[in-house]
């Protein structure tokens, strides 16, 4: 069994309760996104997001990202192809981020 | 004396300093609005100008028409504002202020320096913004005399002001080179950073559907990261490209400059405040209306709208003492042009996404929601009137503050 059937996800994949998440979790949440290890900037960013969320209640934009952690924004992508500031969400086991009104 | 200042004679500005005029005693209280500007540009109406349905003259009016005689109005663009100190210093001969409220209402700018290759060559020639009175009426000009091609319309990033601006665009466009006999030369493109048509599900389904059958090709999930000016394509930052012939942006959205020189703002120059009281997060005498917060609702005319009744009581409750009510629901109400003379409305909050069914606005509706009318596309023109002559004024609308879930098919 998976460990992402032990956890409830929304319809989009996301954590619907973020107490179920575990670093386990976020690597296999990342498999399912399509990177297959998590690096030391994976977990640097992924962190970065985590104590992001704790302080506003919500995941980090890409300029919140990039500018916390000093990471350019061309770099996020090659470590998180496509969507950056939602997949670090997804993996971080926050929900979507916001902006998007 | 004391003083109330405001800074920025936008839409959110100009209301709170009629709505202030009435609401203050003159014996005790002086009012100043600073802007650097004189012209009062009806901003939702830059839309209909690179299709020749609007002139600059359409959206254009002195500022200083629509401020009250009891308010003094200044013309300067503003150094620094020092809210630990209560003090603004403006660029005008450094005359500094001190003010006992303040409101802040500098709105958002594009800024298309933000993307590499955007502001330079070609800028104004074949790539174009919609959202700066020169933006559009260069962009009416090139469409005057455009023989056809590939149009890209991308949005650079969220959150903009208006997001339902580009897909009207896209919808016009359409219809404008068919009227002009040419819809079959022209290729339209909408690449957004989106992962559909717009950012709330249920609409997003509606509107996408819409780009379908009107043969819009989507390109979701682009995000760019420069423009190649010699190969005339957007690049993306995982290196997808689309080639255009014609560009259409959205720029990077910002808040006013004075805000991250006065250490006031957030990553984007948003200023943080409580979302349902409207009062900065930091200073307890700063308030914010409009597109200057970091509210997470639409940035729009009809949002600073709806903040305003909320914004003025909230003041008034602290003058006297009184906590601020934190009674702002984030509501949002968009007539959306689709073009054949024809809209779709949508009203929606914080927590409730656009829904369908019928709007009921007295004296005028109901309008349908969601949904394509053409009572809808005569109410979006009507409201040009309506904003000049009722809305900046702080005239009664027959709009409520808070959404009302009343017609509405949840």
């Amino acid at each position: 069994m998976s460990l992402l059937e032990t956890v409830s996800l929304n319809e989009e994949g996301f954590l619907t309760n973020p107490e179920e998440w575990t670093k386990e979790i976020a690597v296999e949440m990342a498999k399912g996104e399509g990177i297959e290890d998590l690096s030391e900037d994976h977990w640097m960013i992924i962190d970065f997001c985590r104590e992001s969320a704790v302080d506003s209640g919500s995941a980090p934009t890409l300029r919140q990202i990039t500018k916390g952690t000093g990471i350019s924004t061309k770099v996020l992508f090659g470590l998180f192809p496509k969507g950056p500031a939602k997949k670090v969400a997804k993996i971080s086991g926050l929900g979507k981020p916001e902006g998007c009104v | 004396m004391k003083t109330f200042l405001i800074l920025g004679a936008g839409t959110g500005g100009t209301m709170v300093a009629n709505k202030m005029a009435h609401e203050l005693d003159p014996q005790e209280w002086r009012i100043i609005i600073v802007d650097k500007f004189e012209t009062h540009y009806y901003q939702p109406g830059f839309l209909f100008i690179p299709f020749g349905i609007y002139s600059p003259n359409d959206v254009i009016k002195p500022k200083r028409d629509f401020i009250p005689h009891n308010v003094e109005y200044v013309l300067s663009d503003i150094e620094l504002i020092e809210p630990d100190k209560n003090r603004v210093t403006l660029q005008k001969e450094n005359k500094i202020i001190n003010y006992d409220y303040l409101v802040v209402s500098t709105g958002t700018q594009i800024h298309p320096e933000e993307t590499e290759g955007m502001a330079e060559d070609g800028w104004h020639e074949n790539k174009f913004d919609f959202y700066t009175i020169e933006g559009a009426t260069a962009l009416s000009r090139f469409l005057k005399f455009w023989k056809g091609g590939r149009m890209v319309l991308n949005i650079t990033e969220m959150p903009i002001k208006c997001p339902v601006a580009p897909l009207e665009f896209l919808f016009l466009a359409d219809w404008f080179f068919h009227e002009r006999g040419m819809r079959d030369n022209v290729e339209i493109v909408f690449a957004t950073p989106l992962d559909g048509a717009f950012t709330k599900p249920r609409a997003s389904s509606v509107l996408g559907g819409m780009l379908d059958q009107k043969g819009i090709n989507l390109v979701p999930d682009f995000n760019i990261g420069w423009v190649d000016n010699d190969k005339q394509a957007i690049v993306s930052y995982d290196e997808q490209e689309v080639e255009y012939d014609l560009l259409v942006t959205i720029p990077t959205n910002m808040g006013a400059e004075v805000i991250d020189r006065s250490g006031m703002g957030d990553e984007l120059n948003y200023v943080p405040i409580d979302k349902h009281t409207l009062q900065s997060d930091k200073w307890e005498n700063v308030w914010v209306i409009g597109d200057a917060g970091n509210a997470p609702t639409s940035k729009a005319g009809s949002v600073a709208h709806f903040m305003l009744e909320i914004l003025i009581e909230n003041i008034l409750r602290h003058m006297e003492g009184l906590e601020p009510l934190p009674k702002f629901d984030g509501h949002a109400n968009c007539y959306i042009e689709s073009g054949f003379e024809k809209g779709i409305l949508i009203d929606f909050n914080y927590d409730v996404e656009p829904l369908p069914g019928k709007f009921p606005l007295p004296g005028f509706g109901p309008f349908s929601l969601l949904k394509e009318s053409a009572a809808n596309h005569w109410g979006k023109m009507a409201f040009r009137w309506i904003y000049w002559n009722i809305l900046l004024k702080g005239g009664e609308m027959p709009f409520e503050s808070q959404m009302t879930m009343a017609g509405k098919w949840a």
